[in-house]
């Protein structure tokens, strides 16, 4: 009786530990673990500067960064430019979104529309979507209509594309489940297509929601009163690093707080998937 | 009555799949359709079914024309197919969702009940095993009250242990509901232990070959003579359904050969 015992009084500890260290390891402690180099980097710069190894003309330490975001928040002049940034990714979000949505169902459904439109699209969708600044500019001038229709243009593509390939990829097993019980061809879009499009769908608008954030860059770059991107330019012409540093931490903060939103809003939609999405 | 006449089906590419069918199966029979792969099993199934239209001749069931899916024929495939965004309970009564919602959720309970998955009614297809999956499938088809039911192979991907399950479970709705059953399989030993006919199919193009009864009384053991006879009777039917055929030998559909 003895042996087994104390075979187990052994390897108890031993397992504990084990656990224990993977729980560091595990959710927070690797959370941790991926900050570790930028801290450290961080902290790097700031001795060096602090200790006049180096300047930091050009690039500023993170205290003069943490300095110059802070003076923008507190004056308010942050929230103004995230606004007007946050306004046209929505509305080009919106506009482009809706009509990949609209385009990629039609031509996915309706073959005679396909064969129609699809070719023309593919072709605009070769044209590297910063070339159509300057129509843009010589057609809607240089307020917020070229920004919203580029940014828009950058967000169609993508969606377009995952929309009908999504619908062109349903289950045709799935879809014949739907004629054995006799569904409606409403009631078929609605039952079955509409829900096995909507992962991918929902995939392809987080690719939009990026580009709309690579292409009010490039919007606001082409003239702006104001703007993340606006901060960018007039970082760069006043010989502004701390500035231009500001603006881009608020661009990958924005960013990432947008696509967090949209994943949050929609995963409910989607809850029945496997848990592939929660790693993504 | 599910009646098929002179049924042909030739593909677009040509292949014959189907020619000549004639099958009488009267109400709640259980008919098993036994052949190997190329045979046109399952295209006769989707015929019945009203997935794909015949080249030629008619389906009919008690005297009304089959032209489509029809509300009196339920089809369980070959996988689960169940919808991965519904619950069980709600894949179970994805086919009756125009009834009341009490009597959908009343009939989708006992179902599940029927088929032995009651507790699992809130749970993802994605966390059933295949043999659960196949039985949430089965339970969606027998919701709709079907009078005819098609199988097709629904056992083939599980493991005897599994399937023997499945077919207890098969034959207790069976008893309730009492449709007409037409069961594609390769296994004879399936065929014998669900079946009241035999029919084994020819290919190249499909056709039905003999037809063996099995008069045998339920619930049927594998291991008893009768059962142990009729394996050897229809695998004997199986084995000259694949020889060149005679041309002076008629095939005995109409009474069908006994053991």
């Amino acid at each position: 009786m003895s042996g087994p015992t104390v075979l187990l009084t052994d390897a108890a500890p031993a397992k504990a530990a084990s656990t224990r260290r993977s729980a560091l390891l595990g959710g927070g402690g690797r959370a941790l673990l991926g900050l570790l180099l930028p801290l450290l980097l961080a902290g790097a710069w700031e001795i060096a500067v602090a200790s006049g190894f180096a300047t930091g003309r050009l690039l500023p330490p993170p205290s003069r960064i943490g300095a110059a975001l802070w003076s923008l928040a507190a004056s308010g002049e942050l929230w103004t430019h995230v606004a007007a940034t946050l306004i046209r990714v929505g509305l080009g979000f919106a506009f482009g979104a809706g009509a990949g949505i609209l385009f990629g169902a039609l031509t996915a459904t309706l073959p005679p529309l396909r064969w129609l439109l699809d070719p023309s699209l593919q072709a605009l969708r070769a044209v590297p979507s910063l070339a159509w600044v300057p129509l843009f500019i010589l057609w809607f001038g240089i307020l917020e209509t070229p920004k919203v229709a580029l940014i828009a243009v950058g967000v169609f593509f993508p969606v377009y594309v995952g929309v009908a390939g999504a619908i062109a990829s349903v289950d045709r097993k799935l879809v014949e489940v739907g004629r054995i019980f006799r569904l409606s061809p409403l009631a078929l879009a609605r039952r079955i297509l509409l829900p096995a499009v909507l992962p991918a769908t929902l995939t392809a608008l987080r690719t939009g929601l990026g580009l709309g954030f690579l292409f009010v860059v490039a919007a606001e770059l082409m003239g702006a009163s104001e703007g993340l991107g606006y901060l960018l330019v007039d970082g760069q012409q006043f010989s502004k690093p701390d500035q231009i540093l500001a603006a881009i931490i608020s661009f990958a903060v924005v960013g990432k707080l947008a696509d967090t939103a949209l994943v949050t809003l929609t995963s409910p939609l989607v809850r029945w998937q496997d848990t592939a999405r929660e790693t993504l | 009555m599910l009646s098929l006449q002179s049924l042909s089906k030739t593909y677009a590419d040509g292949t014959r799949a189907l020619e000549a069918i004639d099958l009488a199966v009267p109400n709640a029979e259980i008919v098993a359709l036994i052949g190997g792969s190329g045979c046109g099993k399952t295209t006769l199934l989707r015929l019945v079914a009203g997935l794909d239209r015949p080249s030629a001749g008619r389906i009919a069931l008690d005297g009304e024309p089959i032209t489509g899916p029809h509300p009196g024929v339920g089809l369980v495939f070959q996988e689960p197919r169940l919808l991965p965004w519904l619950d069980v309970a709600a894949n179970v009564g994805f086919g009756v969702s125009d009834l009341p919602r009490r009597e959908r959720a009343e009939r989708v309970a006992h179902a599940l009940e029927r088929v032995g998955l009651a507790e699992h009614a809130g749970r993802w297809p994605r966390e059933l095993s295949g043999g659960q999956q196949q039985r949430v499938s089965i339970a969606r088809a027998f919701v709709a009250n079907p009078r005819v039911l098609l199988l097709d192979e629904p056992f083939s991907a599980l493991d005897a242990f599994t399937r023997k399950d499945l077919h207890r479970h098969l034959l207790a709705l069976w008893e309730e509901v009492r449709p007409t059953v037409l069961i594609v399989t390769h296994d004879v030993s399936e065929a014998v232990a669900l079946a009241d006919r035999a029919i084994v199919m020819r290919p190249k193009p499909g056709r039905l070959d003999e037809s063996v009864a099995l008069p045998l009384r339920r619930p049927r053991d594998p291991a008893a003579p009768a059962s142990e006879a009729a394996t050897r009777t229809i695998l004997g039917a199986l084995d000259r359904s694949l020889r060149p055929r005679d041309a002076a030998r008629t095939p005995e559909l109409a009474g069908g050969s006994s053991f």
